[in-house]
């Protein structure tokens, strides 16, 4: 090849990047990169400005990968979320309530949550398979209900271990339950790396990426690629001699398991379980994050999700401190409901082939 | 064919069905008197019609459940803020909180409209996401921007540290002046005429409109935007116009709502208010695609009174008053999702019923 064609192909590729990454992600990126700047300067310590943004990402970096599969499958984005996170509560409050404590009870309340989100997610892929195309609103009512009848359930269901029910009654859940002496920690504490301020959850990543480097693998075998054919172009894919409801089936299932698996590691960072309406609204970060990370309604990689939760996560911790260090006037909460669902808007809003 | 209708009839009326049954088991379990009941339906009667009736036009252009209603109602609080602030009373406030609610509704309504144009195919979840971003917007502006930006002179609405509006406005100085302007009691029941009478003309508008070229127009849109868009139609533009006056009706009827309420919740007001009008609306028999006048009343009457006996009904039989507040909640997610769910199936099986008669002429004009 010539060097005049090279050089057009590096000017096209970086404008093909500008175009494919989206105005919407450079303002974000280019926002969080003069947040890291200004930062010192407004008096905020940068190591711990950054171990909050690993940190966070260790949390939320599972719950976001939820979303790939879904997407693959051209289920779009699954805003049933709250219904594999009710899996995971289910087999936190039960592995607490059966007496398993330290790094022990984690892995039952996966183990536990496993049963719980494989039935949910069939049933809950067996409905979205009647109502192809338009998955995402329903997904969304999904969710809510799913949560609003688990209130009741929280209330209802025979919980009796002391440090979870409310004291006075003797029955009925707290809305928020203190990890401690439980799974607080449990995967972050694995290998966790201290530089002076600077600390790093090396075994909350490491769990993170091998979950990542599964779902890789798994999008290479037969049934992944089935799974990204199916997802755009469901004809082409059922010519092909592909079962498309068992497909989808399969990446809704998935999809469950992994939100069950991602609020549990959520807690274990954040220390605490949180019940009734505060699964309610999860699933928008998620979908935003991996949308600002360059995902679209029916396209999603791993490097997606890793780009997008650091940059959603970045502009959540830094935004506070930042602007309070500046200005003395806390407004990022406005800024994250206006970044967050404007991101999702924008990306509803692209034409898509392949979702009609 | 007769058999078949029944069978329609009845997958149509299920959810009023069901909640007939909720309210006949509910209702006397929760021990409330009739008259009260009775006073409290016709309150919530006048208190909600006007903004589930601004939910009929969207749907009848086709663009399902407006969930991104909120920005009226937005723009009716920052109406309401304002004449709050200026200290005009009664009604004559009220008529000037609507008046500076139109143009900030009719404003967000073409944006909604425009957005929605774009995402043909999925209104639902993008006004459903359009309401969420728009919330965020409205607090950019009441919470920062009152104050330093838009004067605010009143420290009895203002926040303590000088600027932004407090999580609570109080309405006293119009609460309930609509409702009580023509003072009427029957056996008991004190009925808001005046609020009924605006309530009856924008029904009139209603009908009259579905009668006008636009409101025509706007129905061969729904019923099929190719066919329409063949036909000379600007399916764009009539697609918008639907939004803006939805959005307009929205904001008038926050205005209304807020009023017999007294006081305004500045940052939750509007948050569930679409939930609950969309809901109210479904379980009068409405669907995603067909709704009518009728199913607003019908459905402010069955989901009100469940919604009254509930928490009554759920602490006499569990002993816990939040299990009866949970119920209500669940059903009003449940109702949306069941009637999401059977419009879609529906819209499954015409499309292939509409494949099967196709293929059926095709053989017949191969013979």
């Amino acid at each position: 090849m010539s060097e005049k064609t090279q050089e057009n192909s590096l000017k096209g590729r970086i404008q093909g990047f500008v175009k494919t990454f989206g105005l919407p992600r450079l303002i974000i990126t280019g926002f969080l990169i003069l947040l890291l700047i200004v930062a010192p300067f407004v008096g905020a310590d940068l190591p711990t400005q950054i171990s909050n943004i690993i940190n966070r990402f260790s949390w939320n970096g599972i719950l976001v990968l939820a979303m790939v599969p879904m997407v693959h499958s051209g289920c779009g984005l699954n805003f049933g979320l709250p219904l594999g996170i009710i899996s995971g509560l289910l087999g936190a409050t039960m592995s607490i309530e059966f007496g398993f404590t330290g790094s022990m009870s984690f892995f039952m309340a996966a183990l536990l949550a496993t049963p719980f989100a494989l039935v949910f997610g069939s049933v809950y892929g067996w409905l979205l398979n009647k109502i192809k195309g338009g998955e995402m609103m329903i997904a969304t009512y999904v969710g809510f209900s799913s949560v609003s009848l688990m209130c009741m359930m929280w209330l209802l269901l025979p919980y009796h271990s002391p440090n979870m029910v409310w004291g006075m009654a003797g029955k009925g859940l707290r809305t928020t339950i203190s990890l401690e002496g439980y799974y607080t920690q449990a995967l972050a504490n694995i290998l966790q790396i201290n530089i002076g301020n600077l600390s790093i959850p090396t075994g909350a990543i490491l769990f993170f990426a091998i979950l990542a480097f599964a779902m890789w693998a798994f999008l290479h075998t037969k049934t992944g690629t089935a799974m990204t054919a199916v997802g755009s172009n469901p004809d082409f894919a059922r010519s092909a001699g592909i079962n498309v409801d068992r497909i989808r089936l399969i990446s809704v299932v998935m999809s469950t398991w992994l939100a069950a698996i991602g609020i549990l590691v959520y807690e274990q960072g954040f220390g605490f379980i949180q019940l009734y309406m505060a699964p309610f609204y999860m699933a928008l970060p998620a979908v935003s994050a991996i949308l600002i990370g360059g995902a679209t309604v029916n396209k999603a990689t791993i490097t997606n999700v890793i780009v997008g939760t650091i940059l959603f996560q970045g502009i959540v911790t830094m935004t506070p401190t930042v602007m309070n260090n500046m200005i003395h006037l806390d407004m990022s909460e406005v800024i994250r409901i206006i970044v967050s669902n404007g991101m999702i808007l924008y990306a509803l809003t692209r034409k898509t082939e392949g979702t009609k | 064919m007769n058999k078949n209708n029944i069978s329609d009839l009845m997958r149509r009326f299920s959810v009023p069905l069901m909640f007939v049954l909720i309210c006949a088991v509910c209702a006397p379990v929760s021990g409330l008197s009739p008259s009260y009941l009775a006073n409290e339906i016709v309150t919530r009667m006048g208190r909600n019609a006007f903004l589930i009736l601004s939910l009929l036009i969207p749907i009848m252009a086709g663009m399902g459940l407006n969930f991104s209603m909120t920005l009226g109602a937005m723009a009716g609080e920052i109406g309401l803020i304002l004449v709050c602030d200026w200290q005009i009373v009664g009604i004559p406030g009220m008529i000037l909180a609507m008046i500076i609610s139109v143009p900030i509704s009719a404003l967000l309504g073409l944006f909604c409209g425009k957005v929605l144009n774009m995402a043909k195919g999925r209104e639902m979840i993008t006004s459903y996401i359009i309401s969420f971003f728009i919330n965020g917007i409205y607090q950019l502006v009441v919470l920062y921007m009152m104050g330093p930006i838009i004067p605010i002179k009143h420290t009895s609405i203002k926040l303590p540290r000088g600027y932004g509006i407090r999580n609570t406005v109080s309405l006293l100085s119009m609460r309930q002046k609509l409702d009580n302007l023509i003072p009427l009691t029957i056996a008991g029941i004190k009925i808001p005429v005046a609020t009924f009478i605006v309530v009856f003309f924008l029904c009139l508008v209603i009908v009259w409109f579905r009668k006008t070229k636009l409101g025509q127009d706007m129905r061969a849109v729904g019923q099929d935007m190719e066919v329409a868009r063949d036909a000379g139609i600007d399916v764009e533009r009539t697609r918008i116009i639907s939004m803006v006056l939805s959005t307009v009706f929205a904001g008038i009827g926050m205005i209304i709502y807020l009023q017999n309420m007294g006081n305004i919740a500045t940052y939750s007001s509007h948050s569930q208010i679409g939930m609950f009008c969309i809901a109210a609306l479904l379980v009068g028999g409405a669907s995603v695609d067909k709704a009518s006048i009728g199913n607003v009343f019908l459905g402010i009457i069955l989901f009100h009174t469940m919604f009254i006996v509930a928490p009554k009904a759920g602490t006499v039989i569990t002993g816990d008053s939040m299990i009866g507040e949970y119920f209500r909640v669940f059903v009003s997610y449940a109702v949306i999702t069941v009637a999401l769910i059977m419009y879609e199936t529906n819209k499954r099986r015409d499309k292939s019923k509409a494949g099967k008669q196709l293929a059926l002429e095709q053989e017949a004009a191969n013979e």
